[in-house]
């Protein structure tokens, strides 16, 4: 149960800033992932808890305890890279043992603690072979064995599967998972996949240009994005946004997500929780899921032409054209049977982000 | 006007057969997806039509006409690669009007300055003509290598995997621009790739192969739901279909290692009659299983992989192992015990010794 904390923490290289404020607390146990596009400030992160990149402003605690003074190897972390550096003379047994070895532990206890991970990894048979004798799935568990084997107070991983290939990278995520249910120790892993770190996380870190955008869950990252860049960073297809504005009909309020279209209704009550906002520099925001869509009038729907399918199988991507803009539903599959038919679309107002266009921060409004 | 034909074609390379036996047709204005693995032959077929390769047998023919002894200069073809092929040192400008410039061609300064605005506002890279190559991102310049082959309006796009090195967000953005182009030219486009999604998002029609056969040629609704044969049945989709060993029982699928009997009904009964104890293979869609608490199976999920709209679920039933597309407010968990059963009007027969679809016969 290792707690770990970042209070005030910032890193320049030379006049580049990389991380900027950064404040996190990560509880015992947890899996937290750092998701973000290369150059985030991810990685410095991670090495910054590590102890193998100095901070120049901040506090990194463990368990309650500063730890910029200690040396890496004094902070009883274990790492594990995207390369594997495995030993390329010694045995995988001998790999997983080493850093048992300079511990002084007895033969004996070495061998219990070596064929424990080993069974837990899964590499039970590969003991005996040299790390050029490994598949890359297997060098990369073999370097997780030697991370886990002295049972250190959190792993830190650095995109340790980035190099696989998508079967294997599938089959790792999962054994990775699986593994921190059962050894629980409290993790730091860094991707710049999405779906690797919704799956794994039970909170995500998002990070842009040194500056922590959001921490949640994969549910609260994916459904409430506190930043247009989060809202277009998670979730595949991309988010529509468009700059929005609004007219107010009396009955209804009209949302155009585009200046030509018809615009989309919403209710009253938008105009509340606006509070004024809706006068200029509003986005609109709607994942594909978000966008109905009706092959005959209905309700609340306005007619829309369809330009592209993308049929993916078991559903389809449609682009629908509205005034000069595109909005993207996703539909079930062969729904819009071709481009240029016009079917009915609307906004599901429950599945609808506002921003504000400036400052990029969402304005938090659930209708 | 531009259709392609290619009649048997075989490639030998050395002790290597490349292609055998291809006959592949590309309609005029089509959108055509050669879609196969490394080695499959796909660059093969796309070299010996853009004039790069010659076939060892058979023929090639652009609009009816036998094109085996043309150059690929003369066949009019336009390629786009993996890798950009920029002049670094130009402007993007530079490097659109360049196959304008050849002495061959003879278009007119005005035509050529013309052209490449409409290419550019096409391509939406009118910012970064006066830009030298080498500061764009790899997305900018995939874009410009496709300005650069469209600018001279050429009757055929061959493309060999454009896509495959930008990062995700990039190849879906690119995805709609590259098949919005094609229709706004009508242009006839022959496309390779390894990825599936690009495959059935953009194609008219798909040609899948397999070590240097086509194996079936279709609609990406044909290939998705009417799979000749087990191979192709894996080779789209995301995740692929599952492929289960069982047979028929008493009017039932019984699925092999899976201590689960399912019903079997709808359009597969035709088949279900015929092949009451014969070895089969099962192939069931991953949206085609629902966790349902009366369902006939049983298994513990083993993995959970959330993409925000829906989550593919690893489930073990039994020694088996196979996967569920379900909605994302499905509340799981890993380890957990489920039930679930299919849609019995989806699941697919293969003849186990072939591989081949019951119903395509």
């Amino acid at each position: 149960m290792t707690h770990i904390e970042l209070r005030g923490v910032q890193k320049w290289f030379g006049s580049v800033q990389v991380i900027k404020d950064m404040n996190l607390e990560i509880a015992g146990n947890e899996f937290i992932v750092m998701l973000g596009q290369s150059g985030c400030g991810k990685t410095t992160t991670l090495r910054a808890v590590a102890g193998l990149e100095t901070i120049d402003e901040g506090d990194i605690l463990i368990d309650g305890k500063p730890v910029q003074h200690l040396k890496a190897s004094d902070r009883d972390i274990a790492m594990v890279f995207q390369s594997f550096s495995l030993y390329p003379h010694m045995t995988v047994y001998e790999n997983v043992a080493f850093p048992l070895r300079a511990t002084g532990m007895s033969r004996a206890d070495i061998d219990t603690s070596v064929r424990e991970v080993a069974r837990v990894l899964r590499i039970t048979d590969l003991l005996d072979r040299k790390p050029s004798a490994l598949s890359g799935g297997d060098m990369q568990r073999v370097a997780i064995g030697r991370a886990l084997v002295r049972k250190p107070k959190a792993m830190l991983m650095d995109e340790p599967i980035g190099a696989l290939d998508a079967k294997l990278r599938e089959q790792m995520r999962a054994e990775i998972k699986r593994l921190h249910m059962k050894q629980g120790s409290t993790t730091i892993y860094v991707t710049h996949d999405q779906v690797e770190a919704m799956s794994l996380a039970d909170r995500i870190v998002i990070m842009h240009e040194g500056v922590l955008q959001q921490v949640g869950t994969p549910d609260e990252v994916y459904a409430r994005p506190q930043s247009l860049f989060v809202a277009q960073f998670v979730g595949s297809p991309v988010m529509n946004v468009s700059e929005a504005t609004l007219k107010d009909e009396g009955g209804a309020v009209r949302v155009h997500y585009d200046p030509g279209d018809a615009g989309f209704e919403f209710p009253r009550e938008l105009l509340g929780k606006l509070n004024g906002h809706g006068a200029g520099g509003l986005s609109l925001g709607i994942r594909p899921e978000g966008v109905l869509v009706s092959r005959e009038p209905q309700a609340g729907y306005v007619p829309v032409e369809a330009h592209i399918i993308e049929p993916l199988g078991s559903h389809d991507i449609v682009d629908l054209k509205v005034g000069e803009g595109m909005l993207r539903a996703r539909t079930p599959a062969g729904f819009v049977p071709r481009p240029g038919e016009v079917v009915h679309a609307r906004i599901d107002p429950a599945q609808a982000h506002f921003f504000d266009t400036g400052s990029g921060k969402s304005l938090g409004i659930r209708l | 006007m531009s259709h392609i034909e290619l009649r048997n074609v075989t490639k030998v390379f050395g002790a290597k057969t490349a292609l055998k036996n291809l006959d592949l047709q590309v309609e005029d204005g089509q959108f055509f997806v050669l879609l196969g693995e490394t080695g499959a032959g796909k660059t093969t077929t796309l070299r010996i039509v853009a004039g790069l390769d010659k076939p060892t047998e058979g023929t090639m023919l652009i609009d009816g006409v036998d094109v085996g002894e043309w150059g690929a200069a003369e066949r009019d073809v336009a390629l786009v690669l993996q890798q950009y092929s920029l002049y670094p040192r130009y402007t993007v400008r530079e490097n659109l009007e360049f196959p304008l410039k050849s002495k061959i061609r003879r278009v007119e300064r005005d035509e050529i300055a013309a052209r490449v605005e409409r290419v550019a506002r096409t391509l939406r890279i009118e910012h970064l003509l006066d830009r030298k190559t080498d500061r764009l991102s790899g997305g900018e310049m995939q874009r410009v290598s496709i300005g650069r082959a469209i600018v001279r309006k050429p009757r055929v796009f061959l493309m060999d995997e454009p896509l495959s090195a930008l990062d995700a967000k990039l190849r879906e953005a690119l995805r709609t621009e590259l098949k919005n182009l094609q229709m706004e030219l009508g242009a006839t486009f022959l496309f390779v790739t390894h990825d599936q999604i690009e495959a059935m998002s953009m194609g008219d029609r798909i040609g899948v192969l397999n070590g240097g056969r086509l194996v079936q040629t279709g609609t990406p609704y044909e290939i998705y739901n009417r799979p000749h044969n087990t191979f192709v049945a894996r080779a789209v989709g995301s995740p692929p279909m599952n492929l289960l060993d069982g047979d028929i029982a008493d009017g039932q699928a019984v699925v092999a290692r899976s201590g689960t009997g399912f019903t079997v009904s709808g359009r597969v009964s035709a088949q279900v009659n015929g092949s009451a104890g014969k070895p089969l293979i099962f192939g069931i869609r991953p949206e085609d299983i629902r966790l349902e608490s009366g369902g006939p199976g049983e298994a513990t999920i083993h993995d959970i992989e959330d993409h925000g709209v829906e989550k593919i679920l690893t489930l073990r039933a039994g020694e088996t192992t196979l996967k569920a597309t379900v909605p994302a407010r499905e509340r799981v968990r890993i380890e957990e015990v489920v039930r679930f059963g299919w849609d019995a009007d989806k699941v697919v027969l293969f003849d186990r010794a072939s591989g081949r679809n019951l119903a395509v016969g």
